[in-house]
This record gives structure tokens, sequence and C-alpha cells, in this order.
């Protein structure tokens, strides 16, 4: 590859505030997985920005690998992908398949997770952050939560919600003190 | 913590920085933390596929959505997808909203007083091909103004949504047309540093491409983050 001149990937700009009429589409499907179902999780959380005030125009992406692992349907869907927009107090909700534990790329494992890409009017490009499930027995040795800060770590890990199995709250914080980990690409 | 190499951050000055001031809204909502570097596991390394039942005839064809043609510019919108090594990123999907002639979202949020278009919702949708092509049939979007500072204008712009083999290649931008007087003075168009780069997301007038009395072509490459090797997740037969 090294030979090969590389062309520079194109410019990101902001989704903006109108994205809905482009993008919801793929949010209004209804979910495949019915109440109880096993393996259905259902994430629920806020995205919010500096002043704590609720941002009602963030699209968020999930993303599971692990071929098989996920959301499974036959009619050109995507497996392991999800979207989601907030609402007018910046609410969002995904149902998908719970996350298997995944190879971390040199034999040892991470714990189950998704790849979460945040879009937002105000967000020039986007976002890339991970969500990890409480309690999940491989979260305290995964190999990407161990290169994080002990004190920001949390930010990555949706709450159970204790009343509704299958159930998590997980918040994405653009700024401030509680400020959600946030990768560099 | 395994040797693994980590999420290549992108070439300076060719993307927007998170925080860019004259963009009024990037300033409360954009991270203050350093960013983490990530390493490159399965998970960075895979993304989803989308298949061609996902697409209908016409998805592509945003001018024949409604009983009658939509007011406006006819024109067509065309490109290839490639990676970072020129080679065609198939099977991609390209997502595309914009305003309609008169410069007006079908958004319940857009208060601009222009008129809405009842032959016009301003979506479309499409895969590439396996040269790695798509094309659009639509109308010339108009400018809007914006409350970003006083007298702002967005100049016209249609939005495009893309994924390519990987999730790290997903890309969200705007294509921009030739020789429109308020790119200059438009904060999220200039947000990209590099002239080359900022100058990459205005389309070209294609007269080969557009139909003699019938409309007019513009021409708009992408690239996109890693090439069409990238692996990726099995696609559903």
């Amino acid at each position: 590859m090294s030979s090969i001149e590389k062309l520079v990937p194109s410019g990101s700009q902001t989704v903006g505030p109108f994205f809905r009429i482009g993008l919801e589409w793929m949010a209004e499907r209804a979910p495949l997985l019915g109440e109880g179902a096993e393996g259905r999780i259902e994430i629920r959380g806020r995205v919010i920005d500096r002043d704590g005030a609720p941002v009602p125009d963030a699209l968020l992406e999930f993303w599971c690998s692990g071929g098989g692992q996920c959301d499974d349907s036959g009619d050109g869907w995507p497996r392991g992908f999800a979207r989601a927009a907030t609402d007018l107090e910046g609410n969002f909700a995904v149902v998908t398949m719970k996350p298997k534990p995944v190879g971390f790329g040199d034999g040892s494992m991470q714990a189950p997770h998704m790849l979460v890409l945040v879009f937002a009017r105000g967000l020039l490009r986007h976002l890339i952050t991970r969500v990890y499930f409480e309690g999940e027995a491989g979260i305290s040795s995964d190999p990407v939560l161990e290169g994080i800060a002990q004190e920001r770590r949390g930010t990555l890990v949706a709450r159970r919600v204790s009343e509704v199995a299958g159930s998590y709250r997980w918040d994405v914080v653009l700024q401030g003190e509680q400020e959600t980990v946030f990768f560099a690409w | 913590m395994a040797n693994l190499s980590t999420v290549r951050t992108a070439r300076p000055e060719t993307q927007p920085e998170f925080n860019y001031p004259p963009y009024v809204s990037s300033i409360g909502r954009s991270p203050r933390m350093p960013l983490v570097l990530l390493p490159e596991t399965p998970t960075e390394k895979t993304g989803p596929v989308f298949g061609h039942g996902l697409i209908r005839n016409g998805d592509n064809d945003l001018t024949a959505q409604h009983e009658g043609e939509p007011i406006g510019e006819r024109i067509f919108v065309h490109g290839r997808v490639v990676g970072e090594d020129g080679r065609p990123v198939c099977g991609a999907l390209v997502e595309v909203w914009q305003a309609n002639a008169a410069g007006r979202y079908r958004h319940k949020v857009d208060q601009h007083s222009a008129p809405l278009d009842p032959n016009f919702s301003g979506a479309g949708r499409a895969l590439t091909d396996h040269e790695g092509r798509y094309w659009f049939k639509t109308i010339k979007p108009g400018p809007y103004p914006w409350g970003n500072h006083h007298n702002a204008w967005r100049p016209a712009h249609i939005h495009f949504s893309l994924f390519g083999a990987g999730i790290l290649s997903r890309l969200v931008t705007q294509m921009y047309f030739p020789g429109d007087p308020l790119q200059p003075l438009d904060p999220i168009f200039n947000s990209i540093p590099d002239e080359s780069a900022r100058m990459r997301l205005v389309s070209r007038l294609d007269m080969e491409r557009g139909e003699p009395d019938y409309a007019l072509a513009y021409a708009w490459d992408i690239v996109l983050r890693g090439t069409s090797d990238t692996p990726f997740e099995e696609a559903r037969q």
C-alpha cells in the first residue's frame, strides 16, 4: 500500500438541524425485537451540552461488531447498526441486541460494547465514543477502558435500570466536568 | 495493553476543528477534554453493510416523489466515491437532504419565511455501483438565512451522508456549488482550514453529463477514509 499515494479524505461538515429529513427513515424502523425477547436491550439517555441544556438535534449511531451477534434481518438492513435521534428534551432511545464479548485483536477479549457516533448541529465533525454495560464481567479488564483515566471510565458505561430487565441508562455529555470520553480520529 | 495501532487521526488542516468559534453552536457543544487515542480493534475495523433491499427505484430522484414537479432549477448531481487508495467504494450508502429552491427545508424547526413546495420533500438515497458511482436528480437548493451572526446566509448546499467499508469511513458533509459568492462568508464552509481541502467540497459544472434543453449537471467526487479493502462485516446473502 505504501507505494500508492494516498488521497486526502473529504472534509466533514455539520449534520445541521434538519438531518431528520434525510436520515430519520432508518431510525423509524419498528424494533425487530419485541419486549421480553432474548438478548433485547434498550438504552435510553439524554444528550446535553456545556450548560447541561438538552441537545434536541443530535443523532446517535450505534455499531456493534461481531457478525451475527447483533440485530439480524433479511431485508437489506444492516446487522449490528442502529440510529436514534434526540427529541425536544434531548432524549433518545435505542433498542438492539446485547453485544457479546469481542476479540481485541491480540487474543485477549473486550467486554461487550458498541461504538457510538455522535452527530449534532454544532458538531463540524462527528464524535466517536463507546458504550459498555454495567455488570458485565469483562469490564474491569477491558483493554480499551484500561487505557482511560479511572475517573472518566464511568462516562462510557450504561447503568442498569433495575426495575426493567435489559434496560439501560446512558447520557452523552458533549462538554463540561462530566464530559463523555471521546476518541480521536 | 497489547501493541495495537490506534485509530489514525486526520491530516492537519484537512478537517474542521471541533471548536470553531465563528460557528457559534460549536462553542458549547464540542468537547474540551483531550480526545483519547482508540486502539483499532475488530470493532473499529468493521462496519455496517447496507443491502439493495433498502433502496427503492426512484429513491435517487427527488423531483419525482410527488404528484407534480417541484419548482426550481432541475439538476443532476453525480460522482464517484473512492477510498484513500483511489479505488472505488462499491455499495456505499449515500443519503442526501436539502432545502427547496426557495431555501426552505421541509422540517418543523425551519422558521424561514420562504415558501414550502408541496412537490418537494428534499430527501434521497442511493447505493454506489461497482465503480463507486452515485447519481441524483433534484432541484438546485436556494441559500437561506440563519441565526449565526448578523445577516448570515448559508451558501446553497446539499447535505451528504456516506458509509464506506468500515465504520471509521463514516462521513457526513455538504456539497456546494461553483461560483457561489456566499462561500467565503460562511463559517461552516470555512471551518476547514486547508484551502484545497475546503474547495474539494465544491462541485463542478459538468456539461458532459447534463441534458440539453432539460437539466444541468454537477459532478462531485468523495474520498472516504480507509480503502475499499478495509475488512468489514460479511454482507448477508
